[in-house]
């Protein structure tokens, strides 16, 4: 299936339901790793299906194999593993999960502004309070501080609130209550407290929104001792994370981006839970692993367009959990390809690319045939004229001619 | 009692009787009940606003509950208003003079080098935790703040739990790792404990919300479990207080606000901070009742959280309480106190809560002396008892380092090797890298 957003670039997502944990999906498994297998399938942009012949040994997690081009793949025979499935857009997939999830569990509620007659600022939660009512679809007074701490005490007193912040860059006013109450009351209260909360919403660099409008808040998040944070960047990992956050015991912040709200794509009707550690595979390669997370995603995909072209052959990984790193999925692509680049829409300094370059040279370092490159975004505050914000985000010509630098 | 609370109705407010009578079921103002959803649909909102608010109404007379007492007093007849019976009065001598002992004996730990960091102490303020916390049931929250030591022990935090903590030994409440500012307990309902001031009052508010999401979604229809939260004056003017007293009346969250007013923060003088210092003004600013009361007087206290308590129980929302008292001892044992008027101090020492109610249980008969000392050698062995506990328990091992971090410790992710990091059974002792 394809995506298309507005010339951007598109990515075709496979899904195999023999690799995913549906119904089974226990927290208690640790091990889920090596036994899977699955049946995967490449698609190449010729519409052509061809059953696993690029995928070699080293398809290690086997979950999701996602082509590197955008290919206008014939939906029948991509999923010809699975069921039909259904197509919906990203936001809808969000709305999915969430609601598959209410309907399972009575204490799941939302907590938000706008969120319940309005169904949300980017129509999340559209339906919802109708359906729900008043109380568990909750639409809040401007107050995030207070709201935020609010869902953490109800968490602490038996509720899984997920708590929407209309734009992530408005959690900044929340800040108080995420560090000091989310992350740490669990171990403050010796373990007595859980704080099952879900804090979502979207962030990253949209259409000329302006500085404030445009933040991402993973770096700033990032140090919270006792807090996991997680990326979606498609429809079908948007549903499964969602529904993986709200089941974790553990404080989940979920970060979506503004502009991929619209993404289509075509997602299993059986239920899948998708975990919260774990990285994931967008397309194999040998030449170079490129580390990747939300909108990002996108463009390096366009760049990997370019580069198979040019005779490259790129590994995309999407790590999907800022917090912590799935070092294992990330180990692996560069025990094999021993170049590492990372693409990330964070702001240079102090971003998840900046952790992640340390953790990849603190465990890695004998594999690396070259140094960690990293694009980010640039030290600025977001502009606002088309032009210069182009500039404050890494494009795809800058990731093709990274790939060309540390390939050489 | 009635009388003492009058609260604004949000969209319409009610002519306000200004006699007192003291029949509790006179209530003063009708709860705005709503036939819908609770939040009342865009159309009630709009038909309402329309209606002009008399500025004759807006006025609230709010009665200050001690001069209620007195006339009270005056009024009736008969030789004396027994308020309490004498088990409640034991009770109440009993919790408070506990709390005192304990504050003293944590001032001596201290000096001595058994506890350290900021430990701020409750000397003089008894009358508040006791007079709210002993009518609470044992699933109702408590939510405090740094000054957290004796409303642990009125919630039934044993002793030697909360000396173990400050002692940071592995059986205190929090297995020590929280300290004197993080008094938890999952038991006793005690939600914290917080350090930065302000930040517990969402977190009482968010149990308010359970609260009443249990009974209204949940459908479990005897749960009525009501929180009180516990601040000081000088939160009064930090923005999560207001954000709560607003969706508190918003959604008639069963709650109650205490403020314990004891005039200071650390070295700033509330009158200095503060544009208008009477801070239960606040409430009906919020449409919520706003009462003032003495806190060095326990059975004052305790009238007055039995209204607030009963209307919070009854589902007709919460309200703001003031009570005026003040800490004995410095902000925290290491505050040296030069500030405060000793002639401020002298006075206020005149009015210690716990001489007021052994006068006032003497005077009436209700128990006699020797009970009562009975009751303090009590007490004395009790803190005897959690100290040689709390000397005797072990410090945490090392492998409680990272335990507790995470409810679900898959949250420290996968590592290199492709297994998760909590598998690694000395992972909690803090060798895994990350």
């Amino acid at each position: 299936m394809v995506a298309i957003i507005q010339g951007i670039g598109a990515a075709t997502a496979l899904s195999s339901s023999s690799s995913f944990d549906s119904k089974g999906f226990q927290l208690s498994t640790v091990k889920y790793f090596p036994e899977r297998k699955a049946t995967s399938f490449v698609v190449r942009s010729d519409g052509r299906l061809i059953p696993g012949s690029n995928l070699k040994a080293r398809n290690v997690s086997g979950r999701l194999v996602t082509n590197a081009v955008a290919a206008k793949a014939d939906t029948s025979a991509t999923s010809t593993a699975s069921k039909p499935g259904h197509e919906l857009l990203l936001f809808e997939a969000l709305r999915e999960g969430l609601e598959e999830e209410m309907d399972r569990d009575p204490r799941v509620c939302v907590i938000g502004e706008d969120v319940g007659h309005y169904g949300g600022s980017y129509k999340v939660t559209k339906d919802l309070a109708p359906k729900y009512g008043d109380l568990r679809v909750l639409d809040t007074p401007i107050a995030e501080n207070s709201f935020t701490g609010m869902a953490v005490g109800a968490a602490m007193t038996g509720l899984r609130p997920i708590v929407e912040g209309m734009n992530m860059g408005f959690l900044l006013l929340a800040y108080n209550q995420i560090s000091n109450n989310c992350g740490m009351l669990h171990y403050t209260s010796g373990g007595q407290f859980t704080i099952p909360v879900v804090i979502r919403g979207p962030g990253g660099v949209g259409r000329q929104l302006g500085a404030e409008h445009s933040q991402r808040l993973e770096s700033y998040f990032q140090s919270i001792p006792g807090i996991q944070m997680v990326a979606c960047s498609t429809p079908y990992n948007a549903k499964g994370l969602m529904k993986a956050a709200i089941r974790s015991e553990n404080p989940v912040i979920l970060f979506e981006h503004v502009l991929l709200y619209n993404l289509k794509e075509r997602i299993p009707d059986e239920e899948y839970v998708l975990s919260l550690e774990e990285a994931e595979m967008v397309r194999p390669g040998e030449h170079i692993t490129i580390l990747t997370y939300s909108r990002m995603r996108y463009h390096v995909m366009q760049a990997a367009k370019t580069l198979v072209n040019k005779g490259y052959d790129p590994e995309v990984i999407d790590i999907r959990s800022l917090k912590p790193f799935d070092l294992y999925t990330i180990g692996n692509s560069i025990k094999k390809t021993h170049r590492v680049l990372i693409v990330e829409e964070c702001m240079r300094t102090g971003g998840i690319g900046a952790s992640l370059t340390a953790a990849i040279n603190e465990n890695f370092h004998d594999y690396l045939d070259a140094p960690v490159m990293c694009l980010s975004s640039q030290d600025v505050p977001t502009p606002y004229a088309g032009t210069l914000e182009e500039w404050t985000v890494v494009q795809p010509a800058q990731i093709v001619t990274a790939v060309e630098q540390l390939c050489q | 009692m009635a009388s003492a609370i009058s609260a604004m109705k949000i969209l319409q407010p009610p002519p306000l009787p200004t006699t007192a009578t003291s029949s509790p079921e006179n209530l003063l103002f009708d709860p705005v009940k709503c036939n819908s959803s609770f939040f009342g649909s865009t159309h009630k909102l709009r038909f309402s606003s329309l209606k002009p608010s008399s500025s004759s109404h807006r006025r609230s007379t709010v009665v200050a509950v001690a001069d209620v007492i007195k006339e009270r007093k005056l009024n009736s007849s008969s030789s004396m208003v027994n308020l309490i019976t004498k088990e409640e009065c034991l009770e109440l001598y009993e919790d408070m003079v506990l709390g005192r002992a304990f504050e003293d004996m944590c001032a001596q730990m201290y000096y001595r080098g058994k506890m350290f960091g900021f430990v701020h102490l409750y000397n003089g303020q008894e009358a508040v935790s006791t007079g709210f916390i002993n009518l609470l049931k044992k699933e109702d929250y408590v939510c405090s703040t740094y000054r957290d030591h004796v409303h642990a022990l009125s919630k039934g935090v044993p002793a030697r739990a909360v000396m173990s903590e400050l002692f940071g030994k592995t059986t205190g409440c929090c297995r020590g790792q929280g300290g004197s500012m993080h008094m938890f307990s999952k038991e006793h309902n005690l939600l914290g404990g917080f350090a930065f001031i302000g930040e517990g009052i969402p977190v009482a508010t968010g149990a308010a919300f359970a609260s009443k999401y249990r009974r209204e979604v949940l459908k479990e229809a005897d749960c009525d479990h009501v929180t009180v939260a516990f601040f000081g004056d000088g939160t009064c003017n930090n923005g999560q207080f207001f954000e709560c007293l607003n969706m508190a009346a918003l959604w008639k969250l069963p709650i109650i606000f205490v403020v314990e007013n004891n005039l200071w923060a650390i070295g700033m003088s509330h009158l200095r901070a503060t544009s208008d210092p009477e801070i239960w003004k606040k409430g009906p600013a919020f449409g919520m009742p706003g009462v003032h009361v003495d806190g060095m007087d326990v059975l004052k206290v305790r009238e007055v959280a039995k209204e607030a308590i009963g209307r919070a129980r009854r589902g007709e929302g919460p309200t703001l309480v003031e009570c005026e008292t003040y800490r004995f001892r410095g902000h925290s044992l290491a505050d040296p106190d030069e500030l405060r008027d000793p002639a401020e101090k002298a006075h206020y020492a005149t009015r210690d809560p716990i001489m007021a109610l052994k006068k006032y249980i003497i005077e009436n008969n209700l128990v006699s002396e020797a009970e009562l000392k009975a009751i303090e050698k009590e007490i004395d062995e009790v803190i005897e008892d959690a100290v040689e506990f709390a000397d005797a328990s072990p410090v945490p091992p090392r492998s409680q380092l990272l335990q507790n971090v995470f409810a679900d410790p898959k949250g420290f992710g996968i590592g290199p090797d492709g297994k998760y990091r909590c598998e690694d059974p000395k992972f909690t002792e803090g060798t895994a890298r990350v």
